[in-house]
C-alpha cells in the first residue's frame, strides 16, 4: 500500500510541474510578449522596457521560469499586472466563491443522481428508464449557457421570480441574498446531474449483475434489500472516483455560469485575466484549477484503493 | 451499417437525425435563398413570418438562413476536429503503450498534465492569444480532444502488444512501426470510431462554449454557439426567435452523434452485451 502511495504521489507532482510548465510557455512565446499584448501597438519602446524590468520578463525564458518555480515554493504566484494586488490574495477572495458553488451544486447533483442511477438500474429498459436517459441525455448535450439562458427567461423575465445575476458583495452576506444563488446553482447542477448518472447507471447495471447479487436474490433477499444493501455501497465507490474525475468539468461549467449570471468567483477571474492579458492572474488561476484537479484524483485513486484492495496490487 | 443498429432503435434515430443536420446545413441554403453576408438593419429583430420564417437577428440576418450557415461551420469543426483529435491522439496512445518504459510514462505525465487544466480554461488561454478563423478553431479544438483516445488506445494497446500475433509478427521479422501501424491499430478501430463520434458532439459544444464567451469566428461567419451568445443579449426583450432556434439546433445535433456512438458502442464492445 505504501508503495502505492507514494507512487501516485510522486506522479501527481510530475503532473503538476507539466502543468506549470504548459501555462508558463503559452503565455511567455506570445507574439511579441506579454508587454506588447498589455500596452499595446502604441506603447513606447521604453514604456514597454520599464514593464518588463518590473515583472522580471527581461531575463532570458529559462531564468524567468526558476524565478516563477522559486516563487511557487514560497506560495508566491507574482503579482497581478493590471491590479495592484498578488496572485495568491486575489485567488484568496476569489476562490472560495466558487467553491460555495460548485459544493453545493455538486452535492446537490450526487444526492440526485444516485437515486436517479439506482432507479434506472432496477426498471433497466422500461418506459422509466428510457424516460429519465431521454431526458438526461438532453441535459447532457446542452451547452451549458444555453440552459442558464432558458432558466433566466423562464424565471427571471417571464415570471420574475428569481433575479438574473449572481450574488454580489462579500461571502457573508450570500446569507441574506439566497435568492440569487438559485438560478447559478441549479444552472450547473443540472447538467452535473446529467454528467453523474450516465456513469451510475452503467455502474449499478454492472454491480446488478455481479454474482453476490445472484446470491443474495437466492438467499431470499428482496430486490429492495438487494439494491440498498449490496448495489448501492458498491456502486459508491464509483460514485468517489467520479467525483474526482469531474473536477475539471465542473470548474469548466463554473465558469460558464459565473460568466453568464456575473457570478463573481474565480472563472470570472480567469475570464477577465485573460481577457486583459493580465498572465500572472491567468497562470495562477489555472494553476490552482489543475492542482485541484491533480489532489481530486489522488484522492478518489487512494479512497477507491483503500475501499476494493484489489486495486493496490493492480497498480503494481 | 445497417446489420450494426439492427437492436439499436436509439443508434437510428440518431444516425438520421445526423443526416438532417448534415442535408439542413448544406443543402438547405440551395432552396431556402437568404443574404447571410449584407447586414440589413431597418429589418433587424423581426419577429417570424411568411418572408422570414424565423424571424431575423439584431442585425437583420434571417435566422432560418443563418441557421443552415452557421450549422456548416458548427459540423465542420466538430467533424475536423474530433477526427485530428483522433488521429493524433490513437497514435500518441498506441505509441507510448507499444514503447513502454521511461518514453511511455513521459509520454502519459504530458497527457495527464493537460488533462487536469480544464478544456474550457486552456480554450480560453489559446483563444485570447490567437485570432481564430475556421482553420484555428479546428486545431485549437483538437489540442484539447486528443487526451480522452491517447489514454484509451495507450489502455489497449498494453493488452495487445502481449498477444501471440504481435509475437508471431516479430518472429517473422516485421518492425516496431509494422506492429504498431499494421497489427495493433486495426485492432482498436473499434474504439477509434466509437470515441470519434462522442468526439463530434464535444466538439461542437466546445466551440458554443468558446462563442459565448466571445472567441468564435469573427462575422459575417457564423456558428450555432455564436447566433445563440448574441441572443443572450435579448433576453428580456422577448426574442424568442434569437434564443431558441439556435440551441434547438445543437441539442439536435449533439444527442444525434452521442446516440450513434453509444450505439456504435454497444455493438462493438462484446462486454457491455451481458
Amino acid at each position: 500500500m505504501t508503495f502505492y502511495v507514494v507512487r501516485r504521489i510522486l506522479q501527481s507532482v510530475v503532473v503538476v510541474l507539466v502543468v506549470v510548465v504548459v501555462v508558463f510557455a503559452l503565455t511567455r512565446f506570445l507574439p511579441g510578449g506579454p508587454a506588447r499584448a498589455i500596452m499595446g501597438p502604441r506603447a513606447t519602446k521604453i514604456q514597454v522596457q520599464n514593464f518588463e524590468k518590473t515583472y522580471g520578463l527581461d531575463q532570458p525564458i529559462p531564468v524567468q521560469f526558476v524565478d516563477y518555480l522559486a516563487g511557487l515554493g514560497r506560495a508566491d504566484l507574482g503579482s497581478s499586472y493590471k491590479r495592484n494586488q498578488t496572485v495568491t490574495k486575489l485567488i484568496g477572495e476569489y476562490l472560495p466563491v466558487t467553491l460555495v458553488l460548485m459544493g453545493i451544486s455538486t452535492a446537490l447533483a450526487v444526492v440526485i443522481a444516485i437515486p436517479i442511477g439506482m432507479l434506472q438500474a432496477w426498471r433497466r429498459n422500461t418506459a422509466v428508464d428510457h424516460g429519465f436517459t431521454g431526458i438526461l441525455f438532453v441535459f447532457y448535450s446542452m451547452p451549458v449557457f444555453w440552459l442558464g439562458l432558458i432558466l433566466i427567461t423562464v424565471f427571471s423575465s417571464n415570471l420574475g421570480w428569481l433575479p438574473s445575476g449572481g450574488p454580489q458583495g462579500g461571502l457573508r452576506t450570500y446569507g441574506s441574498q439566497l435568492s440569487t444563488l438559485i438560478l447559478p446553482v441549479t444552472t450547473l447542477a443540472l447538467v452535473t446531474i446529467a454528467l453523474f448518472s450516465r456513469y451510475l447507471r452503467s455502474a449499478m447495471i454492472e454491480s446488478l449483475v455481479q454474482d453476490y447479487v445472484r446470491t443474495a436474490r437466492a438467499k431470499g433477499a428482496s430486490m429492495r434489500r438487494v439494491m440498498f444493501r449490496h448495489v448501492l455501497p458498491n456502486s459508491l465507490l464509483s460514485a468517489i472516483t467520479l467525483l474526482g474525475l469531474s473536477i475539471p468539468y465542473i470548474f469548466s461549467g463554473a465558469l460558464i455560469v459565473e460568466e453568464l449570471f456575473n457570478y463573481p468567483g474565480m472563472g470570472l477571474l480567469f475570464w477577465n485575466a485573460a481577457e486583459s492579458r493580465d498572465y500572472p492572474v491567468v497562470i495562477g488561476v489555472a494553476l490552482i484549477v489543475a492542482l485541484a484537479t491533480v489532489v481530486g484524483n489522488l484522492l478518489a485513486d487512494l479512497a477507491y484503493a483503500i475501499a476494493d484492495p484489489r486495486i493496490r496490487y493492480i497498480g503494481r | 451499417m445497417r446489420r450494426l443498429f439492427r437492436h439499436q432503435v436509439g443508434g437510428r434515430i440518431g444516425l438520421v437525425a445526423v443526416g438532417i443536420m448534415i442535408a439542413f446545413s448544406f443543402l438547405g441554403p440551395l432552396l431556402y435563398h437568404t443574404d447571410q453576408i449584407h447586414t440589413a438593419i431597418q429589418s433587424a429583430t423581426l419577429p417570424p413570418s411568411p418572408r422570414h420564417l424565423l424571424g431575423t437577428d439584431e442585425v437583420g440576418y434571417d435566422v432560418l438562413g443563418r441557421l443552415m450557415v452557421g450549422g456548416q461551420t458548427s459540423l465542420e469543426v466538430g467533424i475536423a476536429a474530433a477526427l485530428i483529435a483522433t488521429t493524433f491522439g490513437m497514435l500518441w496512445g498506441a505509441i507510448a503503450g507499444f514503447a513502454g518504459g521511461l518514453l511511455d510514462a513521459a509520454m502519459m505525465r504530458v497527457v495527464d498534465g493537460l488533462v487536469a487544466i480544464p478544456a474550457l480554461f486552456l480554450l480560453v488561454v489559446l483563444g485570447t492569444i490567437i485570432t481564430p478563423t475556421v482553420p484555428i478553431l479546428i486545431l485549437v479544438v483538437a489540442a484539447i480532444s486528443w487526451l480522452v483516445p491517447a489514454r484509451l488506445i495507450r489502455a489497449e494497446t498494453l493488452s495487445l502488444r502481449t498477444r501471440e500475433f504481435v509475437e508471431a509478427v516479430r518472429v517473422m521479422g516485421g518492425g516496431d512501426a509494422r506492429i504498431v501501424l499494421r497489427h495493433i491499430l486495426p485492432n482498436v478501430v473499434g474504439t477509434v470510431v466509437v470515441n470519434a463520434t462522442f468526439q463530434v458532439a464535444d466538439a461542437i459544444l466546445a466551440v458554443a462554449a468558446l462563442s459565448f464567451l466571445g472567441l468564435g469566428v469573427p462575422p459575417p461567419a457564423a456558428n450555432w454557439g455564436s447566433m445563440l451568445s448574441s441572443g443572450v443579449d435579448f433576453t428580456y426583450a422577448g426574442y424568442w426567435w434569437l434564443i431558441y432556434p439556435a440551441g434547438v439546433a445543437i441539442v439536435i445535433t449533439v444527442v444525434a452523434f452521442n446516440l450513434v456512438g453509444d450505439a456504435l458502442r454497444e455493438s462493438l464492445d462484446v462486454r457491455l452485451r451481458i
